[in-house]
């Protein structure tokens, strides 16, 4: 691939970004989130149209237009989500001749199923994998999963797989089938293969070579052999951003807040300790996948409990539900804003008001729509809201502004645990100003501040504390103060 | 180029405009339309106070039940066991006077607390089994139209009539039963039932809370809001509310009749999708259902007038069902 370049609206993706890949080999593509390693290869397989720039196949110019182009070639991808592409009522067999079932039958109205399940049979065998191939795909494990869809993929002459993020979800002796997998590909198949995954450790496990893209550029290419974790972390950060964080400095007090081996029910997060203390804003950080939503979400009660256990102001407490921790007095700003934080087709007064609601009403339950709205009308000022006034609808705001909503909506509830989860997601530079102000605010009010991210420039921005999320687990606290953006990401990736 | 590009912009606003009029206040003007045109083609009898009280007679069960409807529809969910409720009611009610000769109050207090139950079922069945709403309600529509039957024994029941294993029955309809079906108690009944649910889903914050858990039950629930209490509520309002319909239903008709309530179903679903877009409320609402019960009231009142066969009036109902549906879904994409 040579000079790719593609714009979506209002930014560049990509700026002339070349990429090559040698058949029989494992190619790794690492870089930061939104360093542009989907988009590449995306446009390799087919998914955009509108991009500039030339792709070579053996030296001829091939044209990749659409996803049939790409497959026609021989190059296949497995995406991150693997449900979304398999059919899960669907026998193995059927799922792996999909595209076979779907695009080989001509003019063949009966299937032939004896004919399919021994196709599938013998691509199962050639890659080694035990599942039987009558196996309904929705009882499978996530790792069979991923080895039904890269069956899938060699059913039709793959000669270039790219798998996006594929070991993300996968325990450690799932992680070690797919790289026997991967291995036996390479060498027997003469398939050639771009691994991507934010797991350094086992790129430098499988990997021959490393290409690090940054900001839609591509920083360096070379050969694993003459690189370390940390070369590689340098490469993936360049400079350090620089961004302004209104840092209060606020005078810490006790320890208010405790979370002591929690665990979630499906493991998500497990055996979590940590501890806040008032004024304090403690980073929970950790790249995409590690467990920071879970764990806020474990916390707050959304997603259920295992074992472990939880106290605040020294008290053990139990909770259940989102409510329960409403009542104890924690509050949450969700990751995913227009889904869970916001009310879209609400009004700005009555999105305000949602968690607080009790505070005004009538014994009786009855609005005090006048002390509403006046609340509303105060918060629109105090967190510079920028709306024509109460009554617009949140849907129309813009996404900073609907954040100071989401954020808005807790500052009534009297809670003493205050939980962000990426709450700068998505959000202008002045907003995350303001946003960063806000949370200072909480902690000069002697609150504690959970403070969940992906970017490190945050933590070491605005935390006093971070704890660092490896698998599901806390692989590292660290003093904010005594740490830099490589320690973030040597323990973010696994290092120890 | 300029030009006309700028007059394909202003037709597109335009037809903005109009479209939003329209969905707007549609259902107001096709009743102002309905009544204008019924007044024109039968001068004499259609805008008569006795017509007019015989179509708000008519259409308070539908309501009354449609109020309930539009409870369900408040959480984002939907009751379609309702019409069963109604007969499940009407059945209950009438059987308590005439087989065990109960006095009012207690008689429909007694199925007042059965409606309860059958909400309670559908809320279990939806909120904890996690069964889709319509299914389970389905489901319970076909239930509960069996344990009605089943109750009464496969036929209806009615004052003097002897049960069907022979016993002969002494009880009576009392008469102040009788009252409640007959204006304007029916009509007062209705009225307070549409301003109490106005009033509790627009100035209670239990209304606000069921709002809020339809409009995004996930945020509801991160906001602290315990949501499965409050869908379990709407489904015991819309049940309470249909056995409500039922009753006054057995007191109009002084029986119970197989199936009785089943009629109501749609008429009542009509009324309340049709309301969600009365004066731009955008939601399910109250007011709205009320002017949706008004409209197919009008509509099925002048066409019997008419003289159009009664056989023949689902066909007009059910298409005016579908062009709610349409302003409504068409809206939305």
């Amino acid at each position: 691939m040579k000079n790719i370049s593609i714009d979506f609206p209002g930014v560049k993706a990509l700026s002339n970004v070349d990429f090559s890949i040698a058949s029989g080999n494992i190619h790794a593509l690492v870089g930061a989130n939104g360093a542009g390693k989907s988009t590449l290869m995306k446009i390799m397989a087919g998914a955009y149209n509108h991009y500039s720039g030339a792709i070579y196949l053996n030296g001829e110019e091939v044209a990749i237009r659409s996803p049939r182009d790409a497959k026609n070639i021989g190059i296949e991808i497995v995406y991150q989500e693997v449900d979304t592409a398999l059919v899960p009522y669907l026998t193995v067999a059927e799922n792996i001749m999909l595209n076979v079932l779907v695009n080989k039958m001509d003019k063949q109205v009966f299937v032939r199923w004896p004919k399919i399940h021994q196709a599938a049979r013998q691509i199962l065998k050639r890659l080694n994998i035990q599942i039987d191939t009558n196996e309904i795909v929705q009882n499978l494990k996530l790792a069979q999963k991923q080895m039904v869809l890269i069956a899938r993929a060699i059913a039709e002459d793959c000669r270039f797989l790219i798998l996006d993020e594929p070991t993300a979800p996968l325990s450690n002796t799932e992680t070690v089938e797919l790289f026997r997998l991967l291995k036996d590909l390479t060498q027997n198949h003469n398939v050639g293969i771009i691994f991507i995954s934010h797991r350094l450790p086992e790129i430098f496990e499988v990997c021959k070579d490393i290409t690090i893209m940054k900001d839609g550029q591509v920083v360096t290419r070379k050969s694993v052999t003459e690189l370390s974790v940390a070369k590689v972390v340098e490469f993936m950060l360049g400079q350090k951003l620089s961004e302004v964080f209104p840092k209060r400095q606020v005078e810490i007090g006790e320890t208010i807040f405790e979370v002591n081996h929690l665990t979630e029910k499906e493991d998500a997060v497990k055996e979590i300790n940590l501890y806040v203390r008032s004024g304090e804003i403690v980073g929970v950080t950790g790249l995409v996948g590690a467990g920071k939503t879970e764990l806020c979400k474990t916390i707050f009660g959304s997603l259920k409990t295992k074992s472990g256990e939880i106290k605040l102001n020294g008290k053990k407490i139990t909770i259940k539900s989102p409510f329960s921790a409403v009542t104890h007095g924690l509050a949450l700003v969700p990751e995913e804003r227009r889904k869970e934080g916001v009310l879209v087709e609400e009004p700005v007064f009555s999105n305000l008001s949602a968690a607080t609601l009790a505070k005004f009403s009538t014994p009786f339950g009855f609005i005090k729509s006048l002390a509403e709205k006046l609340n509303a009308r105060k918060m629109i000022n105090d967190l510079a809201i920028k709306t024509p006034s109460e009554n617009q609808k949140v849907a129309f705001l813009s996404g900073g502004n609907q954040q100071k909503v989401a954020v808005g909506k807790w500052l009534n509830a009297d809670a003493d645990i205050f939980i962000f989860d990426e709450p700068t997601k998505g959000v202008d530079v002045g907003a995350k100003h303001d946003i960063f102000e806000l949370i200072g605010r909480l902690a000069a009010a002697g609150k504690g501040v959970i403070y969940a991210t992906c970017e490190f420039t945050e933590i070491l921005g605005i935390t006093d504390r971070a704890y660092v999320m490896y698998d599901g687990q806390i692989a590292q606290e660290l003093v904010t103060a005594n740490t830099d953006e490589e320690k973030l990401l040597f323990y973010s990736t696994g290092g120890k | 180029m300029q030009l006309s590009s700028n007059a394909q912009l202003k037709k597109v606003r335009i037809q903005t405009i109009l479209m939003n009029f329209v969905t707007k206040w549609g259902t107001i003007l096709a009743i102002g339309g309905l009544l204008l045109f019924f007044s024109l083609s039968m001068p004499d009898i259609f805008m008569t106070s006795s017509n007019i009280t015989t179509i708000l007679r008519s259409i308070s069960i539908v309501t009354v039940i449609a109020i309930g409807i539009t409870i369900s529809l408040t959480i984002n969910g939907f009751d379609l066991s309702i019409g069963s409720m109604a007969t499940f009611a009407d059945t209950m009610v009438i059987s308590m006077f005439v087989w065990h000769n109960i006095p009012t109050v207690p008689a429909i207090l007694v199925t007042l607390g059965v409606a309860l139950v059958v909400g309670a079922f559908n809320a279990f069945l939806i909120v904890k089994v996690k069964i889709p709403d319509m299914l389970v309600t389905l489901a319970s529509l076909f239930i509960f139209e069996g344990v009605a039957m089943t109750y009464a024994g496969g036929g209806s029941i009615s004052q003097g009539m002897p049960r069907l294993d022979g016993t002969p029955t002494f009880g009576v309809i009392p008469d102040i039963f009788k009252t409640i079906g007959t204006a304007p108690t029916i009509i007062i009944i209705m009225l307070v039932v549409v301003a109490l649910a106005h009033v509790f889903l627009n100035y209670t914050k239990y209304g606000r809370y069921l709002y809020v858990v339809g409009g995004n039950m996930e945020a509801a629930r991160l906001s602290g809001i315990p949501v499965d209490r409050y869908r379990t509520l709407a489904y015991l309002l819309s049940a309470l509310l249909a056995a409500v319909g039922g009753i006054i239903l057995a007191s109009r008709i002084g029986s119970a009749q197989i199936n009785a309530g089943a009629g109501y179903l749609m008429p009542s679903v009509a009324a309340a999708f049709i309301g969600l877009s009365v004066a731009g409320a955008g939601r399910p609402n109250a007011i709205g259902t009320f002017a949706g019960a008004v409209l197919v009231g009008v509509l099925e009142n002048g066409l019997v007038m008419m003289s159009v066969p009664y056989y023949s009036l689902n066909i007009i109902k059910g298409a005016v069902l579908v062009l709610a549906l349409a302003l409504t879904y068409f809206r939305k994409k």
